[in-house]
Parts: C-alpha cells; sequence; structure tokens
C-alpha cells in the first residue's frame, strides 16, 4: 500500500526503421523481463509467514529485518505486527522498540505513515507491552 | 650523505623494531593478545540507519544487575518500568535512531581552520610583496604606459576584436 512500485524494463524501445519508401512506419518492441511479477499481497504474506516462525531464532530475525528495511517501501501494519511477536517470542524488548524507530525513519517525509502503523498496531502493543519510542521519550535527543 | 643514509636507517630500526618485536614475542608465547585488539573476523557491532538490528548487542558482558534485568525481560513486558525498557534498549544499542541522524558541527571548525590558515598565507604575501620584492620596472610607470598605449592605438592593435575597436579614432577617445 505505501509501496513505491517500480517496475524495471530491461531495456527501451526497440525501433526499426526501414529506409524503403513502402514501409516508413517504425516498428517498436519492448524488451520486459519475463519473470512472474509478485502482487503485494503476496509479498506481504510471505514475510507475514517468515516472522511467524514458531521457532525463529535472533538470526533469522536480524536478517528478517534488516532485509525488509533494505526494501524501498514501508512495511504493512501486519508484516510488523508478525515480526513484534517474534520478538516477543525471543525475548528481545530492544529488537521490538529498534524496529519502530527504523519503520517511522523509513517513511522519510512522509509523516503521516507512522502515526497510521502505530494506530494499528496499538492492539498488539498493549497486548505485549511494547513501549512506542515516544513513550519512552526516545524519539527526542 | 653518509651520515644522513645511517640516520634513516637508524629512524627505521628504531620505529619498526617495537612493532615487530611484539608481534614475534606474542607468536611465542601464544594467544597473549590485548584485550583491545579488535578480531575482525567475529561480527561487530554497528551503528546503522539501514541495518537496525545489529549483529551483535552493543554490551556483551553483562553485570548481575542487568543480568536480571534480562531475566525479567523473559516474562510479561507489562510489567518493566519505562526507566527498564530504556535501559534494555541501550544494552543492545549504543545509539538510537534519532541520536545516529544528529550530525555533529565539525564543519564549522574545520571551516575556521581552512579560513584562518588562508589568512595566515595572506599575510605572508602581503609582507613578501611589502618587504621582499624590489621596485616595479619601469616600464609600468604612468607615463611609460600611456606613451605605450597610444602606440598600440597607432599600431592599430587588435582592430577588430578588441583594444584598438574601443578607441574611438575621430574624436579621440574611449567609445
Amino acid at each position: 500500500m505505501f509501496r513505491a512500485v517500480v517496475r524495471l524494463s530491461t531495456s527501451g524501445v526497440r525501433s526499426l526503421a526501414r529506409t524503403r519508401p513502402c514501409n516508413s512506419v517504425p516498428l517498436a518492441s519492448r524488451c520486459y523481463s519475463h519473470a512472474k511479477v509478485e502482487t503485494d499481497e503476496e509479498f506481504d504474506a510471505r514475510w507475514v509467514t517468515y516472522f511467524s516462525k514458531p521457532d525463529i531464532d535472533a538470526w533469522e530475525l536480524k536478517k528478517g529485518m534488516n532485509t525488509l528495511i533494505g526494501y524501498d517501501l514501508v512495511p504493512e501494519p501486519k508484516i510488523l505486527d508478525s515480526a513484534l511477536r517474534a520478538c516477543r517470542r525471543l525475548n528481545d524488548l530492544a529488537s521490538a522498540i529498534r524496529i519502530l524507530e527504523a519503520v517511522k525513519d523509513k517513511s522519510g517525509p512522509y509523516k503521516d505513515i507512522y502515526p497510521y502503523l502505530i494506530q494499528e498496531l496499538q492492539p498488539t502493543l498493549s497486548e505485549l507491552g511494547i513501549s512506542t519510542p515516544e513513550e519512552l521519550g526516545m524519539d527526542k535527543l | 650523505m653518509l651520515t644522513s643514509r645511517a640516520l634513516v636507517r637508524g629512524f627505521k630500526i628504531g620505529f619498526w623494531r617495537p612493532l615487530s618485536s611484539t608481534s614475534s614475542l606474542q607468536a611465542v608465547h601464544g594467544k597473549d593478545m590485548s584485550a583491545d585488539v579488535l578480531d575482525c573476523t567475529a561480527p561487530q557491532y554497528n551503528n546503522r540507519l539501514d541495518t537496525p538490528l545489529p549483529d551483535v548487542p552493543f554490551v556483551r558482558k553483562l553485570n548481575s544487575e542487568q543480568k536480571q534485568l534480562k531475566d525479567k525481560e523473559k516474562g510479561p513486558w507489562t510489567k518493566l518500568t519505562k526507566d527498564e525498557k530504556i535501559a534494555l534498549y541501550r544494552l543492545t544499542h549504543e545509539l538510537s535512531f534519532p541520536e545516529m541522524r544528529k550530525g555533529s558541527d565539525e564543519w564549522k571548525s574545520v571551516l575556521g581552520g581552512v579560513f584562518i590558515f588562508l589568512g595566515l598565507s595572506g599575510v605572508l604575501v602581503w609582507w613578501q610583496r611589502v618587504y621582499v620584492f624590489g621596485e616595479v620596472p619601469h616600464t609600468l610607470s604612468e607615463e611609460w604606459v600611456e606613451k605605450q598605449t597610444q602606440r598600440m592605438l597607432d599600431m592599430r592593435v587588435n582592430p577588430i576584436g578588441g583594444f584598438s575597436y574601443y578607441w574611438d579614432y575621430e574624436k579621440k577617445q574611449w567609445k
């Protein structure tokens, strides 16, 4: 939903301009990659499943989170919910707070993404007892 | 020549001997390295905006108080106070995101230093101009330059692109 969907085309327009007078219209063909494009729902489902693994270990959590932050998108609340529950299973409150800080930073200039995420995650945050960085006073220097 | 070469050799020995002897000593005695030598093969802590969860926690050797806090973390987090939560965060992370983004005022010092040195150079150049350089050649005197300019105009120097072009020969003045 908040993702900047970038469909990369592998090359530009290839036009064949014939010099014969009867064929003056250039033929244009585009080259797109033939790989199947994953939909947003599939992407979200894949990541929710990743973090929902019951015996997820600390390394997998770190790897997943760092990879997710590397993408050009802000994760959906359901992915973050799954990640926060994984932190709970690993008894890692610091990582849970760090994840919230990271998605706020990831939103960049779009200041209304983070309040929306917190609003959606509020039930989970209350249930697990995770304080937001704002509540802890850590968003100010 | 010979003395300078001996000096260089002496300097080189003096510089390298302490380094080489300590490492050879260490090799002889085994793993006797000082604690602050960094093992670059092991995962290290880092503060990065694009890697929110670092490879290792910031504080690894926990004292008993910190260990107790870590045990409390295994229970419900609703029972932790705000200070305890902040303490847990600081055990794992050195800098928070706002602290990482903060930046510093170092650029002001750098710019100031640059200007100071430029100023010093300027003073040197001025001093040199006033106290070192001799008189300017006589061909730069007013009288000579006037005569020179008149000669250039008489020769029609650069009549199209410059110089004589800008002189109005009828009115005998610059255009």
